[in-house]
């Protein structure tokens, strides 16, 4: 099977897009002929034209907001945020509007709209551009949040969320858009809302989500190397959550990790561990074990940043302190 | 209190130079603003509409009918009315939280606009929506919202979408003097400047951010309308309390974004004769000011106006005013007799 990069991925999809739909369009912050901040877009404004690849004044709210009404009218925009963190210039514009605007009409309007972001820590961006609000927007009903850890997700949850009626945020982890991966020719579909079992195994669940799978895959490598049988667990959809899966592999391994590189308090693994506390309780050998990064500011300085930052050793850590194993 | 002592022959002052050509430009328009193809009795029908109806809804406030926030559009029905006689059919009407008039101008259902503020399953939004919220996507009515200055960028991408259809329709959308200082407005004005949207701002100017004046809270005095330079966006003012002004002004904007110019701008120089809703007791103005604003309400001086022109008898205003009262009455009765919605309602139209 071809591989390629979660970049290459993500560009397939929305190629695919503009080039089936004469809905779709793209706007963001020099999208067009800086060709993205990413280099996500990069030819699509030669290929498409400026009238189907918008590049928006430096203005969150507006280009946001103009999102949400062109969907209302009808078209089907996908616009970036060039960094996760810049949603929060526009959370009334999402939650308010985008989220809230099916619900308080009774049914009368669709926001058929996606919004793609970088997201998270790594690359020594400093406090104000390496978070990760996708797990605040999870919590708000009357919208989808997806999050895909490597090139086949990437491609498939993006035609996925493109298709989609509802407002759906793409978040992209930004340490990934050069992550290699196998990525078929042949079209296929990752349904929102279904987790992937990456790994089976009967000894231990770890649970993560995009970059977070790197840190979960090392350690679920280390622990077999020790004779465990791992299971693990690719959420791919932070809302909604596929809590049945979660909790059937749970019965399954008895001992469970939740793992996030967001920070720790809060996030959706919060989410996941109130719910299997509920529903799985009886089926744990002990505690639910989670998680994340520092509850601090994101820091620069690399050596910090890294510590911050979860990792396989963390993961590892909350296996032997939970489990002892 | 300028404005108020305007002289109503300056009913619109333009910061833009008009255009050259064009099939509605200003040259072809009465500048009286009476044109023989103007139904008066209809404009003056549905400014009497609208106050009655918020008379009404003030009634079933205090009876606890309608509950949560109620903020009624009396005293600054002309505005509405006004501008809104002039669209079409397939333009976008975007309103803030004072929406009632717009709505009921846009011809949207007056029993399932009460059943609304009312919380019942026949309301507009099948009673999810509230005053603040009333929608009717079939009259291109796209809200009621309730975040001062959140529906300008919503405004903007509907005419967007107008524009990338290419259509020769528009949006037009409503705010208060109180969305001026957001700072969306700003990005919003800028972002349809730049790419030319067909979009109408239109300013309704009632001088009070809910109980600030704008003299508390602005910098650069009461008028808005100079400012639009910063963006070239061509702009007006018009005297809001007159509907053949703000019809006139509005006709003539609204021929510009038709014939591709881009976004134009109107600020309405209005005023709410109540409170900002039901919950005010207007600590912060005096009633001498009310009052002198209430000299010049249209529901007394716009009938008086087409009487003594020989547009309209005085039986014929009466004629209007039954059948409005009457239909009032009923919108009532039609919201009491409503049920509210099913409790299995809470979990539908969360998602498409």
């Amino acid at each position: 099977m071809p591989q390629i990069v979660l970049r290459e991925a993500l560009k397939r999809g929305l190629e695919e897009a503009l080039d089936n739909d004469p809905r779709v369009f793209m706007m963001g912050e020099d999208i067009g002929e800086y060709g993205g901040a990413y280099a996500v877009t990069d030819g699509f404004l030669k290929k498409f034209g400026p009238e189907r690849i918008k590049d928006t004044p430096i203005s969150e709210q507006a280009f946001i907001g103009a999102g949400i009404g062109a969907a209302a009218a009808g078209l089907r925009p996908i616009v970036e945020l060039m960094s996760m963190s810049f949603a929060l210039v526009a959370f009334d514009q999402i939650v308010n509007m985008a989220a809230n605007l099916r619900y308080m009409s009774g049914g009368q309007i669709s926001i058929p709209m996606v919004i793609r972001a970088p997201t998270g820590a790594g690359v020594q961006l400093g406090a104000t551009h390496s978070q990760s609000f996708e797990t605040w927007l999870a919590e708000v009903p009357g919208m989808k949040v997806v999050c895909p850890s490597n090139p086949y997700d990437a491609l498939g949850l993006m035609r996925s969320a493109i298709k989609d009626d509802n407002p759906v945020l793409v978040a992209e982890p930004a340490l990934l858009y050069g992550a290699k991966g196998e990525v078929p020719d042949e079209y296929y579909e990752i349904e929102i809302g279904k987790a992937d079992v990456t790994r089976t195994g009967t000894d231990i669940t770890l649970i993560s989500y995009g970059y977070g799978m790197r840190p979960v895959n090392e350690a679920a490598d280390t622990l077999a190397g020790r004779g465990l049988s791992v299971e693990v667990i690719d959420l791919r959809s932070l809302s909604p959550i596929d809590m049945d899966a979660v909790i059937a592999s749970v019965k399954k391994t008895n001992r469970v990790v939740v793992v996030d590189t967001a920070r720790r308090r809060g996030g959706i693994m919060a989410e996941v561990t109130a719910d299997l506390q509920q529903r799985a309780s009886e089926w744990l050998d002990g505690p639910i074990m989670r998680v994340g990064s520092v509850d601090v500011p994101w820091p620069y300085n690399r050596g910090l940043e890294r510590e911050v930052l979860t990792d396989a050793a963390d993961v590892l850590a909350a296996v032997a302190e939970g489990y002892g194993l | 209190m300028a404005s108020s002592t305007k002289s109503s022959s300056t009913t619109s002052r333009e910061t833009a130079k008009s255009p050259k050509n064009g099939k509605n430009s200003a040259a072809d328009l009465d500048k009286s603003g009476i044109g023989a193809e103007t139904d008066y009795l209809d404009l003056f029908r549905q400014m009497y509409l609208i106050r009655q109806f918020e008379i009404a809804c003030g009634e079933n406030y205090s009876k606890g009918s309608i509950r949560g926030f109620l903020h009624l559009y009396i005293g600054q029905e002309a505005t509405g009315v006004g501008a809104i006689s002039t669209l079409r059919e397939d333009d976008y009407i975007v309103s803030h939280y004072r929406d009632h008039g717009h709505a009921l101008a846009r011809g949207l259902d007056i029993n399932r606009s009460m059943a609304e503020l009312f919380g019942r399953s026949t309301g507009t939004s099948k009673g999810k929506g509230g005053s603040m919220h009333l929608f009717d996507v079939a009259k291109r009515f796209m809200g009621g919202h309730a975040i001062v200055a959140g529906q300008l960028p919503l405004a903007a991408g509907l005419a967007l979408a107008q524009q990338y259809n290419k259509t020769d329709d528009l949006t037009i959308c409503f705010f208060g003097d109180g969305s001026t200082n957001q700072g969306v407005y700003h990005e919003t004005l800028n972002l349809a400047a730049v790419w030319k949207l067909p979009i109408l701002f239109f300013l309704e100017n009632n001088m009070y951010g809910m109980g600030s004046s704008i003299e508390r809270v602005r910098a650069g005095g009461i008028d808005f309308y100079p400012g639009m330079a910063t963006y070239g966006i061509p702009a007006a003012e018009v005297d809001g309390m007159d509907v053949l002004a703000v019809k006139e002004t509005t006709e003539l904007a609204v021929a510009r974004i038709r014939n591709g110019e881009g976004p134009q701008f109107i600020e309405a120089k209005t005023f709410r004769f109540v409170g900002h809703s039901l919950a005010d007791g207007q600590k912060y103005r005096g009633q001498e000011e009310v009052k002198e604003w209430e000299e010049r309400d249209p529901i007394i001086t716009f009938p008086t106006k087409l009487i003594a022109m020989g547009l309209a008898t005085s039986d014929q205003i009466a004629e209007i005013k039954a059948g409005v009262d009457l239909a009032v009455e009923n919108s009532v009765k039609f919201a009491e007799e409503s049920p509210d919605p099913d409790l299995s309602e809470i979990h539908t139209d969360v998602l498409a």
